[in-house]
């Protein structure tokens, strides 16, 4: 089958319920792509599928054939997308392990609706679990870059 | 690992805390072993770094080097886990030796503490042990480049000075860059400690300011960073383990040829469990080796294991609960002894008793645990998120029976750590796999269920207060018996309850202004694995002291800010070694360096409640709640305000912290830190549950094992940093924030419901 991840094409001819998640690790070493709960619970994998944000430990490879797949290292060529840019003012990481999942889900919420309600931005973030606890930091963020999006 | 498991044992004693270890030879010392007259000049202060393996080293050979282009490197020992400890002491170095920090790169050290000193990350140590050595490693760098300038141009060293990466010739303006300078200052020796002139703090141009992001961020924004599970290496094969769902339980009997049918599944491999105490050897199980990690998971759901549970096939939290009751409930071991307790109660006016318990927590990093190994020709080479580089390099050495230099640890950034990444059973698990096929190398992944079923817990509690209160509202009595299993059980057989370690954590050292006081331990024996989680058994001695303090406040009909200050008494040096039975362990610290002082604790309390505006009116349904915690000998008060709707549910809209952690290097990094404590806290209040029934853990993933989202409170933390100068002792940073949040939480809650609660997690009590 084939899919493009970060506007390359890509084949994969193995077990057609992998996981996004372990192709983008394991086969194409694209470990921005992190690996947090394995079921959807807590959005450390989140990359964009034709757009959408999308858990890559919760869709399997056949559901995934001639889609287009974005990573957090394809979000921007030079890591400058409005959204990282306001993660690295907000100072927002401490371990930095579900940053990119936060990322990606931020940048898809306001690829989608740059007027996101404070309400409307808790609700979607609430999918993306932070250990460290940077939720303050965060939500800043995703403000400041709303601006700019 | 012998010396490592004692270093940890002793620690525990006092009798260690003024024993030494000098680390390595020539020109390398540890920082504690100044000349007095030296540490006089440089007034330096005495830490417990020496205690620790490999102690601290500071030798610029050791941790700088500049590139002739003038790019300063700096090796940084301590893990990451998100404190912010692998840029903050670089920076020391770099603002000490005048460097740019632009220029400044920063490199990993590979666990070896011979040449780099103490790296176990834990124990809120990072800054606490090493503000020193690095500002002296980066002022003897600066006066190595001076002399070297000074050598090149034939003038005195008093003509020279180190400025923003270039050496300069005062009289005449003249200068040389750094990496002119580099190679004729690397051939220099070391600078005795006793001619090091450290900067004067007005002078620092990093230290002190937080304008210093850290060195991953843009790295981490972009995807780049590279933590444990994330290690590529050719050749690499993947396993997962099924491990025994019971602690000491075996595999009795497994389906390997289903597993090996699996596409891409190589190998099932046995690993025997070790017996108790078993310090962090693997727990045993059935390892599935794969080409890749899905295929490992699958062919370990083929295995269908059956298993022997074994002698912790018993262990039932609600059982175990009424155990530890029933401990509490009568007189147990004495552990401080201050007047006369039982006299006093006797005579008392009015006697409160109350019980408080907590129950097991795991720490659920971000990142499970994971690990690689490769073995060629007799030496192991290790890639992995440890928070103990050193100690996980012993105990490869031992588990696979090499020699501990022919181990090589490579240090990774930890997608969380919080106490957990401590114990490197995962790595020994990664070093035997490799070993099984024939070194090649092994990654072992854990995954979210095995990380939250097979975890090192933080410990069960029970708690139980009796105050006795004379006729005008004075505490005359204080009586406090705790229950837990004891960590130390992963290094002893049988402990039979808290260690004079996790004693200190926050019980034994308490200050309060009360004539008659006794604390005791009751008996409880674990029945799996403890660990150290973020501030450990200060979490369960804060909550169950705090909430009485409300309690008796709320009893008396005082203002719990008021009657806290009562409690805590007037400004003074407490000093409790005398009528503790045990040793007061001062968190390995020396007590002349780091007492309990009770003006700090007043401080914060004073300062988190006019931050928060105690006393303000608030409409039905909120409240304020306060509490204070010494804790890694930093002083910390929150103010949580609390709101609670008609069905029960609570929201925090706003947290105040006062934090006195002596003279702090990185404010912006403190911040961060208090607001993730609170995050922490807020999720140890409300959901935080690991419960067992016949031995196994009941949870499995996020769904059951419940952590704090987004929105669910705690998004606006203001954190009050307590002004020091550099003379004032640094303490503990990552922990400190977390033991008061939950009693102050509580407390608010109290104030706005007029219901206490006792037992942990909130869950839905609130709305029964």
């Amino acid at each position: 089958m084939q899919l493009k991840v970060n506007k390359q094409s890509r084949t994969f001819e193995g077990d057609p319920q992998m996981p996004l998640l372990w192709f983008l690790r394991d086969e194409l070493a694209l470990t921005g792509t992190k690996f947090g709960c394995g079921v959807g619970l807590c959005g450390a994998c989140t990359v964009h599928v034709d757009g959408k944000a999308v858990r890559a430990c919760a869709i399997s490879m056949s559901d995934t054939a001639g889609k287009s797949v974005t990573t957090i290292e394809g979000l921007s060529p030079d890591g400058n997308h409005p959204v990282q840019k306001a993660w690295r003012a907000e100072n927002v990481p401490q371990c930095g392990y579900c940053q990119p999942g936060q990322i990606m889900q931020a940048a898809a919420l306001l690829a989608e609706n740059k007027k996101a309600s404070d309400a409307e931005i808790q609700e979607t973030m609430a999918g993306n679990i932070c250990r460290c606890g940077c939720y303050q930091r965060i939500f800043a963020a995703i403000k400041v870059a709303a601006k700019e999006v | 690992m012998k010396n490592r498991t004692q270093a940890i044992i002793e620690n525990v004693s006092r009798r260690n805390l003024l024993k030494g270890i000098v680390s390595g030879g020539g020109l390398v010392m540890a920082a504690q072993f100044l000349p007095t007259m030296a540490r006089a000049e440089e007034n330096l202060y005495n830490t417990g770094a020496s205690g620790m393996p490999g102690g601290a080293v500071w030798d610029p050979h050791v941790y700088v080097s500049i590139d002739p282009s003038g790019t300063v490197t700096i090796v940084t020992h301590r893990s990451e886990m998100g404190t912010g400890s692998r840029t903050s002491l670089p920076m020391v170095v770099a603002d000490e030796m005048e460097a740019d920090w632009a220029k400044v790169k920063i490199i990993q050290a590979p666990g070896d503490e011979q040449k780099y000193g103490n790296q176990d990350t834990d124990g809120s140590r990072s800054i606490r042990h090493f503000v020193q050595p690095m500002r002296l490693c980066g002022a003897a760098t600066r006066q190595m480049l001076e002399h070297a300038a000074a050598l090149a141009w034939g003038v005195s060293d008093s003509d020279v000075r180190a400025q923003n990466h270039k050496v300069v010739h005062i009289p005449s303006g003249k200068s040389m860059g750094f990496g002119e300078l580099a190679v004729a200052a690397a051939a220099l020796p070391t600078p005795s400690m006793k001619s090091i002139v450290l900067k004067d703090p007005s002078q620092f141009r990093y230290i002190g300011k937080g304008k210093v992001s850290i060195t991953d961020l843009r790295d981490i924004t972009m995807g780049k960073a590279t933590y444990g599970q994330d290690i590529h290496v050719d050749g690499m094969k993947y396993a997962v383990v099924a491990r025994p769902p019971v602690v000491l339980g075996k595999a009795v009997s497994y389906d390997a040829a289903a597993a090996m049918k699996v596409p891409g599944v190589i190998k099932v491999v046995m690993i025997a469990p070790t017996p108790m105490p078993a310090k962090f050897a693997p727990l045993g199980g059935v390892a599935v080796i794969a080409n890749n990690t899905w295929a490992a998971i699958r062919g370990r759901e083929a295995l269908n294991v059956k298993w022997d549970d074994g002698p912790n096939a018993d262990y039932d939290s609600a059982t175990f609960k009424q155990g530890m009751a029933e401990q509490a409930r009568k007189p147990g071991k004495i552990e401080r002894n201050e007047g006369d307790v039982d006299a006093a109660l006797a005579g008392a006016a009015k006697v409160i008793e109350r019980e408080y318990y907590i129950p097991h927590g795991h720490h659920a990093t971000m990142e499970p645990p994971a690990a690689t190994v490769r073995i060629v020709n007799g030496k192991a080479e290790v890639w992995a998120c440890v928070q103990s580089p050193g100690g996980t390099r012993g105990d490869v050495a031992n588990t696979l029976g090499l020699k501990e230099s022919d181990v090589t640890v490579n240090v990774t950034l930890l997608g969380g750590g919080f106490g957990r990444k401590s114990k490197c059973d995962f790595v020994l698990e990664a070093a035997l796999l490799s070993r099984e096929m024939g070194g090649a190398p092994v990654k072992v992944v854990w995954t979210r269920e095995d990380d939250i079923q097979h975890g090192f817990y933080h410990s069960v509690s029970y708690q139980h207060v009796t105050a006795g209160l004379d006729a005008s509202g004075k505490v005359i009595a204080w009586r406090h018996r705790s229950v837990s299993p004891s960590l130390m059980s992963n290094f002893m057989p049988d402990p039979k309850r808290e260690s004079s370690l996790e004693l200190g954590l926050g019980l034994i050292d308490t200050p309060f202004n009360v004539p008659n006081l006794r604390l005791e331990t009751g008996e409880a024996v674990a029945k799996t694995r403890i660990g150290w989680f973020r501030s450990v058994n200060n979490i369960p001695h804060a909550f169950a002291m705090q909430s009485m303090v409300g309690e008796l406040a709320a009893e008396l009909g005082r203002d719990p800010k008021d009657f806290l200050l009562e409690m805590i008494g007037p400004a003074r040096i407490v000093d409790p070694r005398s009528t503790v039975t045990g040793g007061l362990w001062n968190y390995g610290d020396p007590w002349d360096t780091y007492p309990v002082d009770t003006g700090r604790m007043r401080a914060v309390v004073e300062r988190a409640a006019k931050e928060a505006g105690w006393g303000k009116k608030l409409p039905k349904g909120q409240g304020l709640g306060i509490a204070v915690q010494r804790s890694f000998l930093s002083y910390v008060a929150t103010v949580v305000h609390v709101v609670v709707d008609k069905d029960g549910n609570v929201s925090v809209p706003r947290v105040d912290t006062a934090f006195d952690a002596g003279y702090v290097v990185n404010p912006e990094r403190v911040r961060s830190q208090v607001e993730g404590a609170a995050v922490m806290g807020l999720s140890l209040a409300k959901h935080t549950l690991i419960t067992f029934k016949n031995g196994r853990v009941e949870q499995n993933n996020f769904s059951d094992y419940k952590v704090l989202r987004i929105g669910e409170g705690a998004m606006n933390v203001n954190t009050h940093i307590m002004a020091h100068g550099i003379d004032v002792p640094s303490s503990g940073v990552g922990e400190p924030g977390v033991p008061p949040f939950a009693p102050a939480f509580f407390n608010a809650v109290y104030a706005a419901t007029g219901k206490r609660i006792r037992d942990l997690p909130l869950g839905n009590q609130l709305s029964a």
